[in-house]
């Protein structure tokens, strides 16, 4: 079977006053229908602009891209601009993190729900009015009747979110792409629109792209994780064998610092210092600045991500040999994974 | 045995709703803050959680009396602030500091780290201007920044060492409480859990003593004793740590709690998150009785819209909830709780108004 939405070698670089800044280089991921990839990593590794990047929304002016994104087979990276207007919100719709400021503030909802609509198909406004008025109810907004005629400034943040995702679901895309949907949230509203968003894919089989920094959220939704550092991809796989047997110490990183709800740990684990600057990212592995298991071949070669032994579908980009990564995982999981027991 | 440094009662923060332009009519209040009470120990660390808008963030301020409380007692040190003037407020400031939320917002931009550090020093007008030097370079050292960035502005640092610009900021007059309100909400989990970290290496080096406000359940149960769980302007649960999260009484607790996703494939299939529905209602026009009726799955009509809940204790050391019907266990699934309930009130302060 061939995947929805193929990645292949992508690379956005920006033209800056300073140099070129390589924010994305070299990535690749698949995702199928009905499936969801999370991609993951710290602020500034590069998961939003490979999402801008797909949707063609970079400035054209400062940036440079290359690789192949694969669209149902297609190459949609180098289409014409006319070409990827009649994809975005019809087959790939994207929800971004804050709400309120990518909801127009001067027009209504419904206003807004409408021209989504009539963008994409031959429809007569009481038509697409119909349509979004179902969008609504189907996101569980009560009285979409009368709301529709409302302002973003008159819903809470939570709900504005659901307007967001009708209006990303009114054309029925085939892929979605989510970046940090629930970040702005609450626990509570978070919860109600993960929820949301699962029940809206079975329906639908859509396929989901969600880039987040909460592992928990990773771990609830996706089925495959993408896990970004500096512009690459670092280690890939299914959601169990990137939290089970996470092969990166970078993973490790980002697992161990994570405070826990079901355990008393007296201390986290942190990761040392700060993402690098990827105008001059450093020489060899770009995590080895940070990396407590640094050795003299990190800070020469750049490693490629390689398949994990006796896993398929799992790879990552580290090397450290398979026992110290063994005795590491079990030393992570003693600390981390104590709430399961 | 420790000393009580703060003791909380019935603390009240009302913002007045006006109507009119000259003759302004006070048509309503704003029950920011409506009624808490707790008592915090030398040392100790009180994590407070909540959605937002259900009035952290206002009781903070009033705590440390950047708002003026409208009703209610805070004292601090064996000594009623509450309705202390400014001026005699300015001795007790070097006593309590505020570390907060938005690392980028609350560093003056134009002003060099050494300025910044050094403010508070200058304002108490402790030591001289070399000892100042030399004791905010100590400062920058201890939350782990390179004392030579002295002279660098605030634009030239990351948002994890710029929390740690805000943090060397509040410690620099030796305070006794740090009230920090969202501290780590801005950061990744990476930096967050420096963040952390060093707030607890500096608790156990200076003996401080924090208020922490975060929505982060996770954040809150690492790094607090006790834990207050908020709800609307009031205090529904207070309990120690791990009683909180291992046997939480208030539904809104246990819905807080079910809502967290968990970082564990296995763990996340298997749990059935207690989706509460709705968002927080208007606190200018909070729901009768128990706030959180509108949304509890165990609320029986005729009780819990009628009798407002009191916090009272219902668990060994000091737990206490405001709930009529407390759960009797946890982990608890919905239907669970919802046995013997009345069934959801259709109420009209499900949906948030705008007034």
């Amino acid at each position: 079977m061939t995947a929805l939405l193929d990645v292949r070698d992508l690379r956005t670089h920006f033209k800056t006053d300073d140099g070129i800044v390589k924010a994305v280089d070299g990535v690749n991921f698949a995702v199928e229908s009905g499936q969801t990839v999370g991609i993951v990593g710290e602020s500034g590794c590069g998961k939003s602009v490979t999402c801008l990047t797909i949707m063609g929304l970079n400035e054209a002016r400062n940036t440079e891209s290359s690789g192949e994104v694969l669209f149902n087979g297609e190459n949609i990276l180098d289409a014409s601009p006319g070409k990827l207007r009649r994809l975005r919100g019809s087959e790939i719709a994207m929800i971004f993190q804050d709400p309120m400021t990518s909801l127009n503030p001067v027009h209504s909802i419904g206003r807004q729900l409408v021209e989504t609509v009539q963008l994409h198909e031959d429809m007569s406004k009481k038509a697409a009015r119909g349509r979004a008025v179902e969008a609504l109810k189907e996101v569980g907004i009560p009285r979409a009747e009368t709301r529709i005629n409302d302002y973003p400034h008159q819903f809470s943040g939570g709900m504005r979110q659901r307007v967001m995702i009708a209006m990303a679901m009114i054309n029925d895309p085939k892929l979605l792409i989510a970046d940090e949907p629930t970040t702005a949230l609450d626990v509570t509203t978070q919860a109600q629109i993960l929820a949301l968003m699962k029940k809206l894919q079975d329906e639908h089989g859509t396929a989901i792209v969600m880039i987040t920094h909460d592992l928990g959220v990773v771990a609830e939704t996706a089925h495959d994780v993408v896990v970004m550092y500096a512009a690459k991809v670092i280690e890939h796989g299914s959601v169990d064998s990137i939290f089970k047997n996470p092969h990166h110490p970078y993973t490790w990183g980002l697992l161990g610092s994570l405070p826990r709800l079901h355990a008393d740990v007296e201390r986290l684990t942190q990761i040392p210092g700060q993402p690098p600057s990827l105008l001059r990212p450093p020489k060899g592995c770009r995590f080895n600045p940070r990396c407590p298991y640094v050795m003299n071949i990190c800070k020469q070669k750049l490693p490629e991500l390689m398949p994990v032994p006796g896993e398929i579908d799992h790879e990552q980009a580290c090397f450290l040999d398979e026992e110290t990564k063994a005795r590491e995982i079990a030393r992570l999981k003693e600390i981390v994974m104590a709430e399961t027991a | 045995m420790a000393e009580d440094l703060l003791v909380v009662e019935d603390l009240t923060k009302h913002f007045p709703v006006t109507r009119g332009i000259i003759f302004k009519r006070n048509v309503g209040a704003v029950k920011a803050v409506d009624g808490v009470s707790f008592t915090l120990k030398e040392g100790e660390t009180l994590g407070v959680v909540g959605e937002s808008g259900c009035g952290k963030s206002t009781m903070a301020r009033c705590l440390l009396k950047l708002l003026d409380p409208t009703a209610g007692k805070i004292v601090f040190k064996g000594r009623d602030i509450s309705k202390l003037s400014r001026n005699e407020m300015r001795p007790l400031r070097r006593e309590m500091m505020m570390v907060f939320q938005d690392p980028y917002a609350s560093l003056n931009a134009r002003k060099r780290v050494g300025f910044i550090v050094a403010e508070g020093l200058d304002v108490h007008g402790i030591g001289t201007p070399q000892e100042r030097k030399r004791r905010v370079k100590e400062l920058l050292e201890v939350v782990g920044l390179n004392p030579e960035h002295y002279n660098r502005f605030p634009h030239e640092f990351s948002g994890g060492q710029r929390q740690r610009i805000g943090i060397a900021r509040a410690l620099a007059i030796n305070p006794s409480l740090i009230v920090c309100d969202e501290p780590v909400s801005a950061l990744d989990v990476s930096v967050q859990a420096q963040i952390l970290n060093l707030l607890k290496d500096l608790q156990k080096e200076f003996g401080l003593t924090y208020v922490f406000i975060a929505h982060d359940l996770n954040v809150v149960r690492h790094i607090s004793d006790r834990v207050m769980v908020m709800y609307l302007g009031k205090a529904v649960e207070v309990a120690g740590r791990s009683e909180l999260y291992t046997a939480p009484k208030h539904p809104y607790t246990g819905a807080l709690l079910s809502a967290v996703p968990i970082p564990d494939p296995d763990l996340g299939r298997r749990r059935q998150p207690l989706v509460l529905e709705g968002d927080v209602p208007n606190p200018i026009n909070p729901p009768s009785a128990c706030n959180f009726h509108p949304r509890c799955p165990r609320f029986h009509q005729g009780h819990c819209d009628v009798d407002e809940p009191e916090l009272r204790t219902v668990a060994g050391n000091g737990h206490a909830a405001a709930c009529h019907y407390p759960l009797e266990k946890w982990p608890m699934t919905g239907a669970e709780m919802r046995q013997g309930a009345s069934g959801r009130p259709q109420a009209e302060h499900l949906e948030a108004e705008i007034a």
